[in-house]
């Protein structure tokens, strides 16, 4: 029996019953590239998210049209999720630091009154 | 050099031709949608489907400047002996190999013809060519990518890619067939010619495909399927058209 639908496409496509629409099995899927996207040049690439492919070349391929579809690109980077190495959250305490260790945080610079000073200076010119 | 009403007549022809193919085969791309082979090529193949209409439009825009209807109406009202687009776009989708082939022999032949016009003397059309110059750039590159991965993925994918492109290559020459100005449109430097437009492609087509290690049929023992820029269609366009036009024909003057 072939699928009845009012979706035009589906009658075009004229599935039957039996079709195994779905059914994937271990493997079967295509690995996935993690992307990075520059938005201008000169800055950093960040992470903006992953993609199916079968290799680099159609990764970017489809990394575009997923992630730069609407402009707001000059560079993209892809890299296989299998070739990024992490850390194990049950090692998320190695990011911890102690309360007496404050003065390790750079909190106590001047610097900001330096450059207040220099705006005023320069903008009374 | 002064237009006369002949330079008009062709530049018309021109871009009705190049407006209808794109709308055309925009549409049948966008049938994809929902059915593609994995979700990221759904995506793409539809995004660029979007892009050929977006690129007629700017066509139909320029028709409407030099005092053709308005887009939608040029767009949802004719019938099929009045469209001008190629037998190759109005054919149904088939399945994703033929739909693949025919991807990149029009995509590459939009590239070569809108190279071609960003040096037209009629300057609103030098500007929508080199507006779309990114965009079918990334077109071209998607077909190319696919080609060749498919030419190396297997016996199965080799032989339906060559098939397709065996079957494919006469309705692709038909992209060529000429106008009724062509001189005039050489002469008066809007747009280089046909001959001149397929001579391009294959010099760019021919090499890439046997790059990937395809055989590409000699255009001497190929049937180019002429008659679809003089209004002669299969019998595949009417019905696209009917489904294409379905909600506009409830009521042409509604305000959207």
């Amino acid at each position: 029996m072939i699928v009845k639908s009012l979706d035009p496409r589906i009658e075009r496509a004229a599935l039957d019953d039996e079709s195994k629409i779905g059914e994937l099995n271990v493997h079967e899927h295509f690995e996935t590239y993690e992307v990075f996207q520059q938005v201008k040049r000169g800055t950093h690439h960040q992470h903006v998210g992953n993609v199916h492919a079968p290799n680099a070349e159609m990764a970017i391929l489809f990394a575009k049209e997923q992630y730069c579809r609407r402009g707001a690109a000059v560079n993209l980077w892809v890299v296989a999720t299998s070739n990024v190495f992490v850390t194990e959250y049950v090692d998320a305490d190695i990011f911890e630091t102690t309360e007496d260790k404050l003065y390790r945080d750079p909190n106590s610079y001047k610097v900001m009154d330096r450059i207040n000073a220099f705006k005023a200076r320069t903008s009374k010119v | 050099m002064e237009f006369t009403e002949k330079h008009v007549e062709g530049l018309k022809e021109l871009l009705y031709k190049m407006a209808d193919d794109l709308l055309i085969i925009g549409h049948r791309n966008s049938e994809w949608t929902g059915l593609g082979p994995m979700l990221e090529e759904d995506i793409a193949f539809s995004s660029m489907a979007q892009d050929k209409i977006g690129q007629s439009l700017a066509l139909f825009e320029l028709l409407h400047e030099l005092g053709e209807s308005d887009p939608d109406t040029v767009a949802f009202t004719r019938n099929a002996p009045q469209f001008h687009c190629s037998q190759l776009v109005e054919l149904p989708i088939g399945e994703y190999d033929f739909s693949m082939v025919r991807h990149f022999f029009f995509d590459h032949a939009e590239a070569i013809r809108f190279e071609m016009l960003s040096e037209t003397v009629f300057e609103p059309l030098a500007m929508v060519a080199r507006k779309f110059k990114g965009e079918i750039k990334y077109h071209t590159m998607h077909a190319d990518i696919f080609m060749k991965r498919l030419a190396a993925g297997g016996e199965e994918s080799f032989s339906r890619m060559q098939n397709s492109i065996n079957e494919t290559f006469g309705l692709a020459l038909g992209m060529f067939e000429p106008g009724n100005f062509e001189a005039e449109l050489i002469e008066a430097g809007i747009f280089g010619g046909e001959a001149e437009l397929q001579q391009r492609w294959l010099d760019k087509v021919v090499p890439l495909l046997e790059s990937f290690g395809y055989i590409v049929p000699k255009v001497e023992n190929t049937e180019a399927a002429f008659g679809g820029r003089h209004g002669i269609h299969t019998p595949h366009l009417q019905p696209l058209l009917d489904e294409m036009t379905e909600v506009f024909s409830i009521d042409p003057g509604a305000d959207w």
